[in-house]
């Protein structure tokens, strides 16, 4: 469920007892809390939910699910031409 | 938007499409159960792009669709009351209870504010201190975590003048409920990556042993989709059971700790009735009893006689994918997002409301 | 009369339709089927003519030999500022969009003031300027004003009308009835500006972007397109709220056209995108203050485009679709992937998700 939106930390803070994130979406920045992700660090990726990060992006996991991707597609050979 | 943009490919999603009609053999149902996930496969048009022998059924996964008719008309009930600020998500504002829904109460007088988080109520409660500030908590496993963090923190700042209403769900129990329907044609699954983002996937070893079918975490992407359904198949075309995890960037096996501890800490499962099925044992979120100072419905002792949907609504058959919104002799006749009779049709997860968008009313749709 | 709106984006507006009662409710104000209805039963009946009945954004008069264009239009947007703008300017800029995508050179324009008790002078001072500022960008002067004040609570700080007139362009009337089938549609810019940066000033959303509305005055884009185009130019729209999609709809069904829209060739700032992802929304109909979409004859387009683009106003103009045949009267959206689907008009305001 749950729109959930990859964004890059760019500043962290504490407020109230909790640690919270500067977060940019590309272009749009808003402020999220880091509680559940207390490994993150400034430049890492989150996925935020509801004003929270739920996790890290895993850039290796990315790319290799990426490649998986790129392996079929070279498979199935030069393809049709965009219409 | 970097791991958003990679996800979007073109060519990926028609390499997935041509890979997946070189594999399949046979004609397969498979249940994608977020609603985020329906919205991306209507938006999209991802079915259309699927071999015939593929059809892809949605899921009870949209939490407004499901949120009893009981809780709306006591989030109604509550917003009435002098004093009350309402703070919610804005999808639930839309959805009916059984006299109106919270739009109206707002045109009658109530104070009801949209939120894009729990702190953010939390927030207007710390500011507005002569007031009531009430939380609609509405989501599954993935929502569940900001909520217990915003009690926890109204407990830990010592405040008086907020609560909330938990409405949420947990998954498994509908995936449960649909298999051991007597009508399932359900044969695989596309679970919920934010929900697992947060639960794990362990959850579902159980459920995959026990009925011996496929379940794949999957993302949100056009790209995550089509290779959740590739994998899915593959697992379907050799006569695997296995639980398997698309989106492995966001998704570890254990979930997130920190966030489950906190689950288990402010909530406890309870039975639920959800809207449009029947009550699911141990499917909803209660606040623990260490938080019951927090629950709203106690705070304002509230208790409302049980709701009846529309006779003619048949959201309950298309929560659970045994027909598809064109079956219903309602859709796009009585029931359209201007009146809907059902919350299928209201928020725009709803598998309704996204086919009545996306123009779907043929009979090409129902396969 | 326009079926306008209150101009606030996220101003919840209720979808449920009159049977409810006999008082109005905030839908009515959504720009959506609720106003159209109010519009249609209470002030169309009671107020009819031949001019009124035709329902256009602008009316159209014959006064001598000229043939003039008259609109009015009322603002009430919270917040009073935003990013790229306040009441004022948006005021001003909204009355003369209108007179402009009706082809019009805008002469003059009349603004009145609702003002309530406890609002800041230096407040009242700001908006004025904005629209000094606004009305001389366009060349147009307010030539007519008025001020009132109500008591506190009767009136949300400042509510502003603005009225104006057009001359009309020469041998030429604008209209959906002129869309032919293979016309190309064009936008003059990236569409949602407007909707995302005044929801960034709302204190409940509370996001940081650099954006800025994109309220700005057409009148100087539509004369170089004219100019240009002339007759080739069937028709133009100012989308507001409803966004981009509304507006398309508007045309297709009084065209009685199917609009195609390839949704790759739709401008969306990256700000744009990204406050829509985290809030769940669709650029397609998010609200726009500066921009219009026009119907141009094929054969035309890319001259007309290219007049854009050469204009500050139509910098990032494109073309986003073609108007595939008739009959039906609804817009369809072609998705990257090649697939559509029905691009349909929202019966209320969109709302942020959580799922």
């Amino acid at each position: 469920m749950c729109l959930g939106v990859p964004g890059r930390i760019v500043g962290i803070a504490e407020e109230q007892g909790l640690r919270m994130g500067e977060i940019d979406f590309g272009g749009v920045c808003r402020k999220v809390c880091l509680a559940y992700v207390p490994e993150a660090q400034v430049d890492d990726y989150v996925v935020v939910h509801a004003g929270f990060a739920i996790s890290i992006v895993d850039a290796d996991e990315a790319e290799r699910t990426l490649e998986l991707i790129g392996e079929i597609e070279a498979e199935l050979g030069p393809g049709e031409d965009e219409s | 938007m970097k791991f958003v943009d990679e996800f979007r490919d073109a060519a990926a999603v028609r390499a997935l499409a041509d890979h997946i009609g070189s594999i399949v053999t046979r004609p397969w149902t498979i249940m994608e159960v977020c609603g985020g996930q329906t919205h991306t496969i209507v938006r999209c048009g991802l079915d259309e792009l699927l071999p015939r022998e593929i059809a892809l059924v949605h899921g009870p996964g949209c939490p407004v669709c499901v949120t009893p008719i009981e809780m709306i008309d006591m989030a109604i009930e509550i917003a009435r009351r002098p004093g009350v600020i309402l703070c919610s998500f804005g999808d639930m504002l839309r959805v009916p209870g059984s006299k109106g829904d919270l739009f109206d109460a707002r045109a009658a007088g109530a104070d009801v504010r949209i939120v894009y988080s729990p702190l953010d109520a939390l927030a207007v409660a710390r500011r507005e201190t002569e007031r009531e500030v009430v939380f609609f908590a509405v989501g599954f496993e993935t929502t569940a975590p900001t909520t217990a963090m915003a009690v926890h923190q109204a407990a830990r700042l010592g405040m008086t003048n907020f609560s909330v209403i938990s409405a949420h769900v947990r998954v498994p129990p509908a995936i449960e409920a649909i298999l051991s329907s007597p009508s399932n044609r359900v044969q695989g699954f596309l679970a919920a990556g934010h929900v697992c983002t947060v639960m794990g996937i362990d959850e579902y070893r159980p459920i995959v042993e026990r009925c011996r079918v496929p379940i794949v975490v999957t993302g949100f992407e056009p790209v995550d989709l089509m290779q959740g359904v590739a994998m899915c198949l593959a697992q379907l075309e050799e006569g695997r059971a296995e639980v398997e995890n698309q989106y492995a960037r966001s998704v570890r096996a254990d979930g997130n700790r920190e966030a489950r501890r906190l689950i288990e800490e402010v909530f406890v499962p309870a039975d639920r009735r959800w809207r449009g099925m029947e009550t699911l044992p141990q499917s909803g979120l209660a606040l623990s009893r260490r938080y019951r100072d927090f629950d709203a419905i106690r705070r304002f002792a509230i208790a409302l006689p049980d709701a009846d949907e529309p006779q003619e609504c048949r959201a309950g058959e298309v929560l659970r994918g045994l027909i598809k919104p064109p079956q219903c002799p309602a859709f796009g006749k009585a029931c359209t997002p201007e009146r809907p009779m059902g919350a299928p049709m209201v928020s725009s997860e709803g598998a309704c409301a996204a086919y009545f968008r996306a123009g779907r009313f043929g009979a090409a749709e129902a396969r | 009369m326009k079926r306008r709106e209150n101009h606030s984006p996220l101003a919840p507006a209720c979808p449920i339709p009159p049977s409810k009662g006999d008082v109005i409710v905030i839908g009515h104000g959504s720009g959506g089927r609720l106003t159209a209805d109010l519009v249609g039963r209470v002030f169309l009946p009671a107020l009819s003519n031949p001019i009124l009945d035709r329902l256009g954004d602008s009316a159209e008069l014959t006064v001598g030999g000229s043939r003039i264009l008259f609109t009015t239009d009322s603002f009430v947007v919270s917040p009073l500022r935003f990013p790229g703008g306040d009441i004022g300017s948006l005021a001003v800029h909204g009355t003369i969009n209108d007179l402009a995508v009706a082809g019009g050179r805008p002469i003059a324009i009349s603004a009145s003031f609702i003002l309530e008790e406890g609002f800041p002078i230096e407040e009242a001072r700001r908006i004025a300027e904005s629209m000094r500022a606004a009305a001389d960008s366009a060349a147009v002067a307010v030539v007519a004003a008025d001020t009132k004040v109500v008591e506190r609570g009767k009136a949300d700080g400042i509510f502003v009308t603005t009225s104006g007139i057009a001359l009309a362009p020469e041998g030429l009337e604008l209209g959906p009835e002129r869309i032919r089938k293979g016309d190309a549609v064009l936008v003059s810019g990236p569409v949602g500006d407007h909707g995302i940066a005044v929801m960034s000033a709302r204190e409940e959303l509370e996001f940081e972007t650099a954006l800025t509305s994109d309220s700005a005055p057409l009148n100087g884009l539509v004369a170089a397109m004219l100019e240009c185009g002339g007759r080739a130019i069937r028709c133009m729209r100012d989308p507001t709220r409803g966004g981009a999609a509304t507006v398309l709809n508007e045309l297709a069904k009084a065209g009685g056209v199917e609009i195609v829209v390839e949704e790759s060739a739709v401008p969306v700032r990256d700000e744009v995108r990204a406050a829509c992802e985290i809030l769940g929304l669709d650029p397609l109909y998010v609200a726009c203050e500066g921009r219009l979409v026009a119907i141009v004859e094929e054969l035309e387009a890319e001259k007309v485009l290219a007049a854009m683009r050469a204009h500050s106003m139509g910098a990032m103009a494109a073309r986003i679709g073609t108007v595939a045949g008739s009959g039906v009267g609804r817009v369809v959206l072609k998705t990257p992937f090649g697939t559509s689907r029905l691009l349909d008009v929202l019966p209320g305001a969109q709302l942020p998700r959580i799922c």
